[in-house]
């Protein structure tokens, strides 16, 4: 360590090194290596980001064309498009890609661009969990949707109840794919929940109390939390279900005192919080939208924090919901309906803050906040319905009918792909330096959400009717064939919609106007780099001083980080006090080579529980080289003499 | 509007004063081991839930003619466990001391108890006195002691790597000692989960 240079040596920003010269070092250190190497060792939060964005739009279009199909099937009845094994696939990837490989995917990609920038810092913390994560990611859509392509595609919907989908009633490997798919996805979501709740803790720029932290990156907390505590419990049940399948356990087999609603209970318990976990992000787009086009700071920052909080802690009192038609205790009964009913007063109490806050300001209805009108009326809607359900005389009628259907299909297009649009116009300008075409989005946004309602409100109806969910047709004599028709019309009308913003999106990443950093005269500090961002995000660190810094007066800076070296400034969990500079990661290829060899290792042991043993070798040396210290790194200065 | 693209930022902070790392949560990577506590400790919580669930369902348990679990190698792989807290609580001190050559020994041993335990742990798995596939309360033994031994297997493959990386150059960096500490903290989450896993393994069926 003696031969290292003296501290002061290190070339750091400030007064003295900034404007063209800092950004040719700066980018000389964060930038990825070029070339297609480069590539696959990036661990820039940004490049990542992009991915996961435009993979998760991959699937949203494949989970869409299935869509299409079963709308196509039911558009009438005693249609013979799809035969009943082909359905039952189509409806159970259709729900799989959407939920693990759309929904929550699509949040972390817009977060993992987007907090850093937010909060202020040069990379997410734990680059490298950030990368794997995405592989692996990627690793188990394509698991998925290869085995459905030959033929071996889950057919137990996407909550694979058993006994349906245990040894006996579903033999062959069909659901062993499922159950590995969702291993895979919950080690993306874990990953990123784990590298977003440290970031978000300590990374924060100076003065960024938690108090002033944006609503989004609030957001983002709460829902990390949430999946660190809820998606254990699927990954725990899909293995059970596996080691019941492959091993010969008997977790769910009734007749040597197992119990089949075990399973329901370990699947509900992640899969309830995983709707909040799919809204919350969402809720955050809402409020930054709301803030931004009102001009003025988002009404009830406090109220809307706690609302978020408290719609994380509810989310895990209220899973047995889905369980209703089991039969429960009566005071079972009692407290799953109250805790469900109690969700809409946080859910009311952030409609009410966005209301106040556009009713006050002085909004300008661009595209992203007509996002956020369509969303608030489409999620009321879909609210409504869902408290209409936490009453069991109600939901025990329709149960597994197209009411439930509907419902869901309110909440989660409504309450999270509405925002998602809208947040994607928002943004689109400080991902890619071009804006999306405004008069399109004009015409895209009223296509989608009057086509939306005409494809599922008839559903309410239908569901009230009788119509039971996962039924490949009808016969004509119970009377559903024109509200379905309805239904598929307002679908073709919806896909269109999706379609001409994918459009708008790719002619804008060519063509569209140039956007300067800020566009829409935002406040949040994502806005206070150029658009897109350097590969460094910042030239020099901003000084925060409340929660709107690029409405203040004046955005100070703080000096002193190495230039030459990847460096992070830590400050403290509450107050944001400047407290360790860290360094971060370098690129490498080992996480891409330590999700490869977990892949095998996962595919494998659908096979053989051998695998696990074997296997777990080659991924102990990859994440060994992962960790290892390639060089002194950016920490040199020493600090035992 | 200022931006940090501005050619004449004003400065109110200065960073390079700050130290380069730190022990406890001013550490980044001590909030990203405690989201993996958070992380294991919810999947024993529901797995001890599901035992419970399982043990519900059934008649006797453990249920006739299956005995309770052998207690001797369980009970050795126990004290072990504890008494290796003694070594750990040393390496997490000398670590916070800097004092690299007691670091290096305690980590000897810490990787050496971690072998003992390994294989004490293979006699226990082989004195359950019932196997995972006779019934679901074998699935259920076995789903608690699986876990914690992919616990504890990567915890120990985690103390070799650092024990191997503590005797090169790079055991005299700050944030190696940081590493040690942490590692230390992890070794205590190992133990802690054990207990009420030991207890409902080798206890619980000879209470109820």
């Amino acid at each position: 360590m003696n031969e290292r240079p003296d501290p002061r040596e290190y070339l750091r920003d400030g007064p003295d090194l900034t404007g063209a010269e800092l950004d040719r070092r700066l980018t000389e250190t964060w930038r990825d290596a070029p070339g297609f190497i480069g590539w696959l060792c990036s661990v820039d939060h940004k490049s990542i980001g992009r991915r996961y964005l435009v993979t998760a739009i991959v699937f949203l279009s494949l989970g869409g064309i299935l869509a299409a199909l079963m709308r196509l099937q039911l558009s009438g009845p005693n249609h013979h498009v799809l035969s009943p094994d082909r359905y039952n696939q189509i409806f159970t990837m259709h729900g799989t890609t959407m939920m693990f490989l759309f929904a929550v995917p699509v949040m972390d990609a817009m977060a993992i661009y987007l907090v850093p920038l937010m909060i202020g810092t040069r990379n997410i913390g734990f680059p490298r969990l950030n990368a794997f994560s995405y592989w692996m990611y990627v690793a188990g859509g394509a698991l998925l949707w290869v085995a459905f392509v030959v033929n071996v595609g889950p057919d137990a919907g996407w909550f694979s109840y058993v006994p349906l989908s245990g040894p006996q009633y579903s033999p062959g490997k069909r659901v062993d794919v499922w159950a590995q798919m969702v291993t895979f996805t919950e080690i993306a979501a874990l990953s990123v929940a784990v590298s977003m709740t440290a970031t978000i803790l300590k990374q924060r720029a100076p003065g960024m109390t938690l108090a002033r932290t944006p609503l989004f990156v609030w957001a983002m907390l709460v829902v990390s939390l949430m999946v660190i505590f809820s998606m254990p419990a699927v990954a725990l049940a899909s293995s059970m279900l596996m080691s019941d399948r492959l091993v010969g356990t008997h977790f769910f087999n009734t007749y040597e005192y197992g119990d089949a609603l075990l399973w329901q209970h370990l699947f509900w318990f992640f899969g309830h919080p995983e709707v909040y976990i799919i809204f919350l992000p969402a809720t955050g787009f809402v409020s930054e939208i709301v803030g931004a086009f009102s001009g003025r700071q988002t009404f009830g920052h406090t109220a809307i924090v706690l609302a978020l909080s408290a719609t994380g802690l509810l989310a895990f009192g209220l899973w047995v919901h889905h369980m209703f038609a089991t039969g429960l205790p009566r005071m079972g009964y009692a407290f799953y309906t109250s805790a469900s009913m109690a969700v809409a007063v946080p859910a009311g109490i952030q409609i009410f803050c966005w209301i106040a806050t556009i009713w006050s300001g002085r909004p300008r209805f661009e595209v992203p906040l007509l996002w956020v009108v369509g969303f608030i009326v489409t999620f009321v809607i879909g609210g409504l319905t869902g408290v209409m359900l936490a009453s069991v005389p109600l939901d025990l009628q329709v149960h597994d009918t197209y009411f439930v259907v509907a419902h869901f299909h309110y909440v989660l297009i409504g309450g999270a792909v509405f925002p998602l649009l809208g947040a994607i116009t928002y943004w689109f300008p400080k991902m890619t330096g071009r804006m999306m075409s405004e008069s399109i989005g004009r015409w895209q946004f009223w296509l989608s959400f009057v086509s939306f309602q005409v494809a599922f409100f008839p559903m309410h109806i239908l569901g009230i009717e009788g119509m039971p969910r996962r039924v490949y047709t009808y016969p004509a004599s119970m009377g559903w064939g024109t509200l379905n028709l309805l239904s598929s019309l307002g679908a073709v009308l919806f896909a269109v919609s999706v379609v001409v913003f994918v459009i708008n999106m790719i002619v804008s990443l060519r063509s569209g106007a140039r956007a300067p950093a800020n566009p829409w005269n935002a406040p949040g500090l994502e806005w206070a780099t150029s658009s897109p961002p350097e590969p460094y995000n910042f030239a020099h660190i901003p000084v925060v001083r409340d929660s709107t810094p690029l409405w203040s007066p004046e955005l100070t800076f703080a000096r002193g980080l190495r230039v030459e070296d990847r460096e992070l400034v830590m400050t403290t969990v509450l107050e944001a006090k400047p407290d360790l500079r860290e360094p971060s990661a370098q690129p490498t290829i080992w996480p891409l080579v330590a999700a490869a060899a977990t892949t095998v290792v996962f595919i494998a042991t659908m096979f053989t529980p051998w695998a696990l043993a074997i296997g777990a070798l080659p991924v102990a040396v990859a994440l060994t080289a992962w960790f290892w210290p390639k060089d002194r790194g950016p920490e040199g200065e020493p600090v035992i003499d | 509007m200022a931006t940090s693209a501005d050619p004449r930022p004003s400065f109110s902070t200065d960073l390079e004063p700050l130290p380069t790392h730190a022990f406890g949560h001013r550490s980044l990577t001590w909030w990203g081991i405690i989201a993996f506590f958070l992380i294991e400790g919810t999947a024993f919580v529901l797995a001890i839930a599901a035992y419970f669930y399982i043990l519900d369902k059934e008649q006797a348990w453990p249920p006739p003619p299956f005995p309770p679990p052998t207690m001797l190698a369980g009970t050795l792989f126990t004290v072990l466990l504890l008494l290796s807290e003694i070594p750990n609580t040393l390496v997490k001190l000398a670590a916070e001391t800097h004092d690299l050559p007691r670091v290096r020994r305690l980590l000897v041993i810490i990787s050496l108890i971690g072998a003992v335990l390994m294989v004490l742990r293979g006699f226990e798995l082989n004195s359950l006195n019932v196997l995972w596939y006779q019934n679901a309360y074998g699935s259920a033994v076995w789903m608690l002691m699986v876990l914690h031994t992919t616990h504890i297997a990567t915890d120990w493959f985690d103390t070799l790597v650092l024990t191997a990386l503590m005797h090169t150059d790079h055991g005299g960096e700050g944030r190696r000692f940081v590493d040690c500490s942490e590692n230390a903290i992890y070794w205590r989450f190992v133990w802690l989960i054990w207990l009420p896993i030991y207890a409902m393994v080798y206890w619980l069926p000879r209470l109820v």
